[in-house]
């Protein structure tokens, strides 16, 4: 996460050698990326780009999620079937042989995204993947991304969207001005005044919340409504027993 | 390679005496050189001529483009050179080479301190444009805005070709492999979408246009109004001359090329 201009994007052209490092090294998995080409790297690091309008060139949606793995030289039949399975676990099977410009901008996004995951990438970058989705959407992308974690791949996100950060709590870096500024847990980053300040972010409403309520005796470091929702729980619970046996 | 030469042809937004010239004068100071260079061959005058623009250029503060552009177009000038020293004198072969530099700079000075919205309001102060315009397209402006927005959209349109580069390669696509047919179809992944956003662009474009009230009235005033300072009329006066004695001299004497 970071301002416009903080360097997140090109961090992640790093990433998978479309940028090579000037000054110190890149590696992945321990390979340095100025020794491998840009579709050795991508085979592992999957980037899906901001707008999918740099990505869509073809006729159907079914021939966009295949174009990748014919360039990584799979087989027709296991192309078929990896199309298959990436258009139904996000949503676009009924679109299979629609052209992907008839589509709205956030189904257009989802295709681009199912282009990428279509060859299952070790690591995945998302940039700016929440612009443009509605709440399901959002809510369907996060859950996805839990899945992929959950099988063991790293999912790296460039966002600015802190609700969603929040609600994941995932590892946060901080990036300003081409540096990285900070980096930790999400609660630990998101409720931090002078880093948010810095980043140009905004603070979560949670986090908003409970720097206000800290009077109270609340922890600061609260991002998501599910651990708000137990801390206030237990207050309230304490305040009734309270009240009970003051009367 | 090829855009280290459009370097040489790029605006650079600077406010030296020389951007400030009127773009009416500049241009007829570009044919004034441009006559000369094309009617004579002699090494000298080319040369002079060279010299006269390099100070322009050091006023400008173009000179480092300008070389970098030369540097890139060394090759074609190494090409000029050989092609004519086997088909004529030496004389000949270098006064060849240097009319090619001398046009190169002469344009490349022109486009480097000539602002595109200057440019374009220059265009519009032509009565024959405005004509044209209003018959073709029933407005008069409508020409000259075509071409200024066809210059500003070019850097826009060369970090849109990068990202779609970028992103194609990020899917495994590589554009120098396979046979030659193959090459040219590897380029279809980027052509689409760039002209998929071109074409979005322009639509979006239009509206926006539309919703401040383009094209307006017959009349339209501008905020920034071209005039002709002394200086201008100076370089006006200067370059008529010029070509006015070129041709002249062309047609009562010849000039040899040394």
């Amino acid at each position: 996460m970071g301002e416009n201009g903080a360097g997140k994007t090109t961090l992640a052209k790093q990433l998978n050698g479309l940028l090579k490092p000037t000054l110190g090294r890149v590696t992945v998995d321990g390979d340095d990326t100025t020794k491998k080409s840009v579709a050795q790297l991508s085979r592992k690091v999957g980037i899906v780009f901001q707008n999918p309008d740099h990505f869509l060139f073809s006729e159907t949606v079914r021939e966009e999620v295949g174009f990748a793995l014919k360039n990584y030289g799979f087989e027709p039949g296991v192309i078929v079937k990896q199309v298959e399975r990436t258009l139904e676990a996000l949503d676009l099977a009924h679109y299979a042989d629609t052209s992907p410009f008839l589509l709205s901008g956030g189904e257009r996004k989802r295709v681009a995204l199912a282009a990428v995951l279509a060859w299952e990438p070790d690591y995945l970058i998302l940039d700016e993947p929440t612009i443009g989705q509605d709440y399901q959407q959002k809510e369907r992308l996060r859950s996805f991304i839990l899945q992929l974690n959950s099988q063991g791949k790293a999912v790296v996100m460039v966002t600015h969207d802190v609700e969603f950060v929040a609600e994941c709590n995932p590892k946060v870096v901080l990036m300003s001005k081409g540096r990285i500024v900070a980096q930790g847990q999400a609660d630990e980053i998101l409720s931090d005044d002078g880093l948010i300040e810095k980043a140009s972010l905004v603070k979560p409403q949670m986090a908003k919340l409970f720097s206000q309520l800290s009077g109270f005796g609340f922890p600061r470091d609260v991002v998501d409504v599910h651990r708000a929702k137990m801390l206030l729980e237990e207050k309230l619970s304490e305040v009734k027993v309270r009240v009970a046996q003051s009367s | 390679m090829s855009l280290r030469v459009l370097n040489g042809f790029k605006f650079s937004s600077l406010k030296t005496p020389v951007h400030r010239l009127d773009p009416r004068a500049k241009f007829l100071l570009v044919i004034g050189i441009i006559v000369p260079s094309l009617l004579f061959t002699n090494i000298y005058l080319l040369a002079g001529l060279l010299l006269v623009l390099v100070p322009l250029l050091l006023v400008g503060r173009v000179t480092r483009r300008w070389v970098q552009s030369l540097r890139a177009g060394v090759f074609l000038s190494a090409l000029i050179f050989v092609v004519n020293f086997f088909t004529g004198p030496l004389v000949n072969a270098v006064a060849l080479t240097l009319r090619f530099l001398l046009l190169m700079t002469t344009f490349s000075f022109f486009f480097m301190t000539t602002s595109p919205d200057d440019l374009g309001l220059a265009i519009d102060k032509v009565g024959f444009i405005r004509w044209l315009s209003r018959r073709w397209l029933g407005y008069p402006n409508a020409l000259s805005f075509t071409f200024t927005t066809a210059v500003r959209l070019v850097p826009t349109m060369a970090v849109d070709a990068q990202t779609v580069v970028d992103a194609q390669r990020s899917r495994g696509l590589e554009l120098d492999k396979g046979n030659l047919l193959k090459r040219v179809r590897n380029y279809i992944p980027i052509l689409i979408p760039l002209l998929l956003i071109a074409i979005r662009r322009s639509l979006e474009l239009a509206e926006a246009l539309e919703a401040r009230g383009f094209p307006g009235k017959e009349g339209r005033t501008s905020l920034f109004e071209l005039r002709f300072k002394p200086v201008d009329y100076a370089l006006l006066a200067i370059s008529l001359a010029g070509i006015v004695l070129s041709f002249w001299i062309f047609f009562h004497y010849r000039v040899p090329t040394i």
